[in-house]
């Protein structure tokens, strides 16, 4: 049992609860590894995947996530919604309620969204993504990943490299790094830094090159084009010859290091593809980490216990 | 209808009073006597308020509420907004002119101040705009908006973004003796800031409101000031680094002034949880616990000069949404002055004396209103405050019509019992007059 009723952001997290959800999603890898992937667990559920912006990678791991687990799934885009006709959010999750439905899967535009839909439902509510707050999912699937690659969690030394400011996946990749006793250091020019990088536990650096060697994971993020109307950053080209990974750069890393990246990649810019196809990269590893984590926070949150596949 | 308020100690620095007296308000709205004789008292067969233990001020004047009429009628009316003054305690409102239409033209102060007579509780006294449309453009027509009565001159609600347009609106309101209200905001800075920028916005992936946002503007409005010779008041200042240019610029004997709301003096930034709720936004934000601590000290000693609400009420389905959509303001004309007899006065941080300068006599002489003394012949204006009767916070405690507040639920040490303007009672026992 996990001690939250919704998966919002990692830092209400244990690391107990973190600990369960990746024992779990690594029973589910093992499911997702057979040919008949799907499951009776949750048949009969109700889950709906309220997706209120655009999202491909997230939206496909969470439906595939619902089906593999037996759940029947009601998905609502933000292009088709009544939200776009001015409907408030409360008011769609209160329509969506009354059909009796177990679980929101939210992603948003506006931070804090999912809390709204938690106070307005019964039901069970998995933050996908809100504005740019937090991606609680994107950060179990990354340390899922790095446990299975390093076989531990504790003591490594992670940097974050790119536009942490307006990144959704920092604020949860980072605290839930730190409940479970890695380091991380937030690398980008101070325009791409949070305003306070220590009140999410993290350090910060302008320079790559200064902490590349002490890193066993190298996070990158992507360098968003609409972020740089404000001028943020001059150009691409100055980003990546400044901050970019690429193959002169990578030979500095430590001999064990490994690359992500929460996609989508831009390739040439904050990574090239001699580095984003090496053995170093985990970038697939990490999507397909995705399902199975997923799965287990869902599980885990309506209310399943051990004893995942005795079918 | 006359009245006789006994037993209540009676203060006002203004013509050294602090003592123990019964007042009596005479049925032409004056203060007939104070200590009346016997025969005074037969005389005028006044309605008796037993004022023991309760203290007797000038009326509480805010100069700053946003009351929404023209225009915004669901969210408040004049007419809802004088409810909510009188259950405050406050005798006195100036409306700031972000209506729709905005307040830049004579006739729409006239509408506000027919409105307000027509709802005759508190009195209102308009703001006009600096700028037509509060566009930071282009003048607006003070000359005939004072002739219709408006008290001071302020964008508030927008910064006032190009330094020369400021220039020339200081340049041209000096002639009028009005002083300059200054909503400081540099839009370059702040962009779509909506929390304190630092530890809140990084923690909720909010965009940030630096406060050199704000600190630029005040700094820039006091030299200004120096250039122009027109008299400033900075708005809603929020940290102890504007507090500290006001002060300086006061050393140096400059026309300059600033209020400060409960909301900044009482909560900070850390008040913003994850629950993302939205009556913790407004504008200027909550900035840090440290801020907060030089604010509520220099509210005691004499830089901030006023205290004010920022009363700004919304529709509840209008804050019921995600935070970075909600309009910014909180309503507080009913909590305010409790607040500050909770956390300032009641526990000896705040004379009384000072009490009644920054909510009656400082915001009266900044809006060139006549004086209110508690002296025989005076006009009745006058709060009764008992500071002992303790209540907690509820929506239907709040009077007016909107009740977007983070206080609800708060337990506080006291409130206004009674209030009159010029003898006419708006609040008694509490009640609101209909």
């Amino acid at each position: 049992m996990l001690s939250v009723r919704n998966l919002i952001n990692t830092p209400s997290l244990t690391r107990d609860d973190i600990r369960q959800i990746l024992d779990t999603a690594a029973t589910f890898e093992q499911v997702n590894s057979r040919t008949i992937k799907k499951l009776p667990t949750l048949r009969g559920r109700t889950i709906v995947n309220l997706f209120l912006e655009p999202s491909t990678r997230t939206k496909s791991s969470f439906e595939l996530a619902c089906k593999r687990l037996g759940a029947d799934t009601l998905s609502v885009a933000g292009s088709s919604s009544s939200v776009v006709k001015g409907e408030s959010l409360v008011d769609t999750v209160l329509t969506l309620d009354a059909m009796n439905v177990d679980m929101f899967i939210c992603r948003a535009k506006y931070a804090g969204s999912p809390e709204i839909i938690a106070r307005t439902t019964g039901a069970r509510v998995i933050n996908a993504g809100d504005g740019k707050h937090a991606h609680p999912t994107q950060a179990l699937l990354d340390l899922y990943t790095m446990r299975k690659r390093f076989g531990r969690l504790e003591g490594l030394r992670v940097g974050i490299v790119g536009d942490s400011l307006h990144s959704r996946v920092v604020g949860s990749l980072v605290p839930a790094l730190r409940t479970v006793g890695a380091e991380v250091t937030l690398v980008g020019p101070a325009t791409f830094l949070p305003a306070a990088p220590e009140a999410l536990g993290a350090t910060s650096c302008a320079r790559i090159d200064d902490v590349l060697g002490d890193l066993d994971v190298v996070y990158m993020l992507r360098v968003q084009n609409e972020r740089l109307d404000g001028a943020a950053i001059p150009s691409v080209r100055e980003y990546a010859a400044l901050y970019g990974l690429d193959a002169r750069r990578a030979a500095r890393m430590r001999p064990e290091a490994v690359v992500m990246h929460p996609g989508p990649v831009n390739r040439g810019v904050e990574l090239t593809s001699e580095v984003a196809d090496s053995p170093r990269a985990l970038i697939l590893n990490q999507v397909n980490a995705g399902v199975s984590v997923r799965m287990a926070a869902i599980y885990l949150l309506l209310g399943g216990e051990s004893d995942v596949v005795s079918d | 209808m006359s009245y006789l308020i006994s037993g209540a100690r009676v203060v006002d620095p203004q013509v050294d009073l602090d003592r123990v007296a019964g007042v009596l308000v005479g049925d032409d709205g004056r203060i007939a006597a104070i200590d009346p004789s016997d025969d005074e008292v037969r005389a005028a067969d006044p309605v008796v308020i037993d004022g023991h233990g309760q203290v007797l001020v000038p009326g509480l004047f805010d100069m700053h509420v946003h009351f929404r009429d023209p225009g915004q009628e669901y969210k408040e009316t004049i007419a809802g907004g004088v409810r909510a003054a009188a259950k405050g305690g406050y005798t006195d409102v100036a409306t700031m002119p972000n209506t729709t239409p905005v307040c830049d033209t004579g006739t729409v102060v006239t509408y506000q101040l027919q409105k307000a007579a027509e709802a005759n509780l508190a009195r209102v006294h308009p703001i006009g705009a600096l700028t037509m449309g509060e566009r930071g453009e282009q003048l607006a027509e003070i000359g005939d908006m004072v002739q219709a009565g408006a008290c001071a001159f302020s964008d508030d609600g927008h910064g006032v973004q190009y330094a020369g347009i400021m220039r020339t609106v200081m340049d041209y309101v000096k002639q009028f003796d009005r002083v300059v209200i200054s909503h400081c905001q540099d839009d370059s800075l702040v962009g779509k800031g909506v929390v304190n920028e630092g530890v809140v916005s990084t923690r909720l992936g909010l965009a940030g409101w630096p406060a050199q946002g704000e600190e630029i503007h005040i700094d820039r409005d006091i030299q200004l000031s120096e250039l122009t010779g027109c008299a400033f008041h900075a708005a809603h200042v929020t940290t102890a680094a504007g507090v500290e240019m006001v002060r300086a610029a006061k050393e140096r004997g400059d026309d300059v002034t600033c209020e400060v709301c409960p909301h900044h003096l009482f909560l900070c930034e850390d008040d913003i949880t994850d629950a993302y709720d939205t009556n913790f936004k407004m504008n200027p934000p909550l900035r840090t616990a440290e801020d907060a601590r030089a604010l509520r000290e220099a509210l005691c000693d004499g830089t901030i000069d006023c205290l004010v609400s920022d009363h700004a009420p919304h529709a509840t389905h209008e804050k019921q949404v995600e935070f970075e959509r909600a309009p910014f303001g909180i309503v507080g004309l009913e909590t305010e002055l409790p607040l500050v007899l909770t956390h300032l006065v009641n526990p000896g941080l705040m004379t009384w004396q000072r009490l009644v300068e920054v909510t009656a006599v400082n915001p009266r002489r900044r809006c060139r209103l006549d004086p209110v003394r508690i002296e025989v012949g005076g006009e009745a204006t006058l709060t009764l405050v008992n500071p002992h009767d303790p209540f907690t916070v509820t929506e239907d405690f709040l009077a007016g019509s909107a009740h977007n507040t983070p206080f609800i639920g708060a337990r506080l040490d006291g409130r206004a019992s009674h209030a009159f303007v010029c003898g006419h009672a708006i609040l008694m026992d509490g009640k609101v007059a209909c």
